[in-house]
């Protein structure tokens, strides 16, 4: 396939008077490890709203895999091959840790309503077949001991990997990541790095992640996008966005970058 | 045309009930986000405690005095009334879903109206006549009659209206209502003692609803246990309406209802009055959530 | 493994109630009529519990499909059956279920346009609308002359029995059951726990909800059906709000999303409900009582495994 994976061109989002986002042009190719930073405000979030469907755009195109996704409904977004995680953890909190990732898998599911009452042998055998990738899964995370558990029984930086895995059930193409670090001490940051480096490796897919520990972005990301107060200001690698006057600026008066 | 002005007196009088009833729903919505399905039983009880005053109590009938007493002595009650209900069905609930809160609401209703309705504890099923407080007199202007009842319930409702006004947007206590109805957990961090807020709430609520009881008994002299449910309701889309947690909206919607409904009583439509209001109630909901005053919350994502 | 054990469980239970059925003239015609009666409740507080409890769309109005169900069936039985000359058993075997189906597909219909609202709307704004839904199909049903407006409809043959009743609550559990436990069902769940999370997990939320309605209403429609011709007249008032919050109250004791709770709640209400009969007006106020006392105190409901469990279920 040419061209990127996810493409955004002038896309512009207004509430009201509001402008939250400005004529954002972006890319994300396929595999790739990115990155989207600015300060509190910038836009960061509902960028992601916008790619999976939230929002709708006030102006400009996002496409996915070539297909303009204007109109489309956040579940149909996900058909294509855009799963996201929540900046505040939303997993299913009265399903176990299993189902929150199993009930993940449904994009991919042969059977419906009507199977699920005629219980014939493909119907059975499909469960099987479905429980079994999602212990598989679940292993490869080394979560499945507490597969039984309630989803909000985890520990938080449990909760946040959960929610991670349940979205790589969907099998995307593109993983949304928004803010994984939020809350996590250094141990486990280093973890969660080391985490999503396997997973682009391991499941062949491309990464956009909302972050605002420096440490963690200049750390994984081969390509950043910078946004302040809605608009794009910076995109490059990140020596050269480390290195950019207007990144610094932005960033005045919060924590200077640190070498990572 | 004085076809149409006399239907507007009358849907205005039926308004202001409508409004009082209304306004108790919308204030503690705003203040708790839940809907107090009591709140159309404490309407009720009003209207009995006016009719307690006269028989029980012996109050004087068609008398302004003995009017605005029995008045004030069903608005004292009926306030008790809510915040005693608020504290032992609703206060512990305080942190749980709203569904919960919901189905306790329901409980109590339902607990008030069967408890009501019991010959032996309560006042027994059967409609009973209200007995007449305030000297009702015809006034004929131009073509339009205008009963006094009317007017007192115009005056009445006028009076408390600016009360409210002054106490929501004029007192400490008023403001800290507003507060808490923005944001509970800042409220509480400013120094405002959330409970004693709600009790304040419930009380005004709860009393407003009891000068409605008290002025629809007026008008419509037949009280039975039952007599809450479809004002109630009604009352309720009036404050959906208007946009609930809005007070201006709640009075609005209230006037709005009560017109829209005596205008339809004068048509074929009439038999179809009460689902009229839940026909409004359904449009609302789903074309304009938000009501004609109010704002829609947008969920965070 | 065919059939699988769930559905070999409903095959038995369907020969123990044509069993049971064929013996029901030895038995007590008191307790027949209260059996009848927790059989239809378990057909009710099931379908609802699909609605509320699983997919967690608070529906007030589930009286409402009732007496869809119960009106269209009956004028079927009424109105159509005597012009076909069918012979007893035919009427009985062939007609009488089918004219179940019709009212539950009817109400099924219903379902869809109470279920619409759902889409936009939660919480009290959902209950509201459904509460509103509901009076309004009794406020139609006391005006429309054909159907006997106020007045009622009387003449109902009784063709309900132990087989129908006890099948029907079994079908209804299994098929419930059935829909929720694979991974598709859990679905259901899922938008009941976090619409949003479940629209990014790629989950049709308005699918599932308008699914749980539909076949909520389905099976309130056969309950009212049932119902008709068990008491063998119809009147549009036993289907208001009181009635949709009796069906609630035994989702909720049974423990909102437990299908043996409920099934347990929705029996155990109704023979309750029986033996207070005779304390008439004191019925509802120990009624009202024991909903407030539940709240307060176990709202996760009654006949919630284990039943010790400190912990807030699904309300």
């Amino acid at each position: 396939m040419s061209g990127p994976l996810l493409q955004l061109s002038g896309v512009t989002i207004r509430f009201g008077g509001l402008t939250a986002v400005s004529s954002v042009d972006a890319d994300v190719r396929e595999g790739e490890l990115a990155g989207l930073i600015g300060p509190n405000g910038a836009g960061k979030t509902t960028v992601f709203n916008m790619i999976t469907g939230v929002y709708q755009p006030t102006e400009g195109a996002i496409s996915f895999g070539g297909r303009p996704t204007a109109g489309l409904k956040p579940y149909r977004i996900t058909e294509l091959g855009i799963a996201r995680t929540f900046q505040n953890i939303r997993l299913f909190p009265s399903l176990t840790v299993f189902d929150n990732v199993r009930v993940a898998f449904h994009l991919h599911l042969d059977h419906d309503s009507v199977h699920s009452l005629t219980r014939g042998p493909k119907f059975q055998a499909e469960e099987v077949q479905l429980r079994e990738r999602t212990r598989e899964l679940l292993s490869i995370f080394r979560l499945e001991r507490v597969q039984d558990e309630p989803a909000k029984s985890l520990s938080y930086g449990d909760q946040r990997r959960l929610e991670i895995i349940r979205a790589l059930a969907t099998r995307p193409r593109l993983l949304l990541l928004d803010e994984p670090a939020a809350g996590m001490n250094p141990t486990e940051k280093d973890e969660l790095m080391k985490l999503i480096r396997f997973i682009r490796d391991r499941f062949g897919l491309a990464i956009l992640l909302v972050e605002h520990d420096m440490k963690v972005v200049m750390g994984i990301c081969e390509r950043i996008h910078v946004l302040e107060y809605g608009r794009k200001i910076a995109e490059g690698t990140p020596s050269e966005i480390r290195g950019d006057p207007k990144v610094i600026a932005a960033y005045l008066g919060e924590e200077p970058v640190k070498e990572s | 045309m004085t076809e149409f002005l006399q239907q507007v007196l009358n849907g205005v009088s039926l308004g202001a009930i409508y409004a009082l009833i209304a306004l108790g729903y919308t204030m503690v919505y705003g203040v708790l986000r839940f809907i107090n399905f009591a709140h159309s039983d404490v309407f009720m009880l009003g209207a009995f405690v006016g009719w307690a005053a006269v028989e029980r109590l012996h109050l004087p009938t068609r008398s302004f005095g003995g009017g605005l007493a029995a008045l004030a002595l069903a608005m004292a009650v009926c306030a008790i009334l809510g915040v005693v209900i608020e504290k032992l069905a609703y206060k512990p609930l305080r942190n749980r879903s709203t569904l919960t809160v919901l189905i306790t609401a329901i409980g109590v209703s339902l607990l008030i109206q069967n408890v009501s309705q019991n010959p032996t504890i309560g006042f027994g099923p059967n409609p009973r006549a209200f007995p007449e407080l305030f000297p009702a007199r015809q006034i004929h202007l131009g073509g339009l009659t205008v009963s006094t009842n009317q007017i007192v319930v115009l005056a009445v409702t006028v009076v408390l209206l600016a009360v409210l006004y002054w106490i929501v947007h004029r007192t400490k206590t008023g403001t800290a209502m507003r507060a808490l109805s923005f944001n509970a957990t800042a409220a509480s961090l400013v120094g405002i003692n959330n409970d004693r807020i709600i009790s304040f709430t419930f009380a005004l609520g709860s009393a407003l609803a009891g000068a409605g009881g008290v002025l629809y008994a007026t008008n419509y002299p037949s009280i039975d246990p039952l007599m809450g449910t479809l004002p109630g309701l009604k009352a309720f889309v009036a404050a959906v309406l208007g946009g609930i947690g809005n007070l201006p909206g709640a009075a609005l919607g209230g006037l709005l209802i009560g017109l829209v409904e005596t205008f339809v009583s004068g048509t074929r439509l009439s038999t179809f009055r009460d689902a009229i209001a839940f026909a409004i109630l359904i449009a609302i909901l789903l074309f304009r959530p938000a009501g004609l005053l109010g704002k829609l919350k947008v969920e965070k994502v | 493994m065919f059939p699988p054990r769930s559905q070999r469980i409903l095959l038995a239970v369907l020969a123990a109630s044509a069993l049971l059925s064929a013996f029901s003239g030895r038995l007590n015609p008191y307790f027949l009529d209260v059996a009848l009666g927790a059989g239809i409740s378990v057909v009710l507080a099931s379908s609802l519990n699909l609605i509320n409890g699983f997919t967690g769309q608070f529906s007030l109005g589930h009286a409402g499909f009732m007496a869809v169900g119960a009106y269209a069936s009956a004028m079927l039985t009424t109105t159509l059956a005597p012009r076909l000359g069918l012979s007893a058993n035919l009427l009985q075997w062939g007609f009488f279920p089918l004219s179940l189906v019709a009212g539950g597909l009817l109400a099924a219909l219903a379902g869809i346009a109470v279920g619409a609202p759902s889409l936009r709307l939660k919480g009290d704004y959902l209950a509201i609308v459904t509460l509103g839904f509901g009076e309004i199909i009794k406020v139609v049903l006391q005006n429309v002359d054909a159907v006997g407006a106020s007045r009622g409809l009387t003449g109902i043959p009784s063709h309900t029995n132990l087989f129908w009743v006890f099948g029907s609550a079994a079908v209804t559990v299994y098929v419930v059951w059935g829909l929720l436990n694979s991974t598709y069902g859990r679905g259901f769940l899922a938008v009941a726990d976090d619409e949003v999370a479940a629209e990014a997990m790629g989950l049709n939320t308005t699918r599932y909800k308008i699914t749980a309605f539909v076949v909520g209403a389905f099976f309130a429609g056969v309950a009212g059906g049932l119902y008709a011709h068990l008491k063998g007249y119809l009147n549009p008032g036993g289907f208001s709000f009181d009635k949709s919050i009796e069906i609630v109250v035994m989702v909720i004791l049974g423990g909102m999303g437990r299908h043996s709770g409920v099934v347990v709640a929705a029996l155990l209400l109704t023979v309750l409900t029986e033996s207070l009969r005779q304390t008439g007006a004191f019925r509802m106020i120990v009624y009202s009582v024991l909903l407030i006392v539940l709240m307060l105190t176990r709202p996760q409901g009654l006949f919630v495994w284990p039943l010790w469990s400190k912990k807030e279920g699904r309300p």
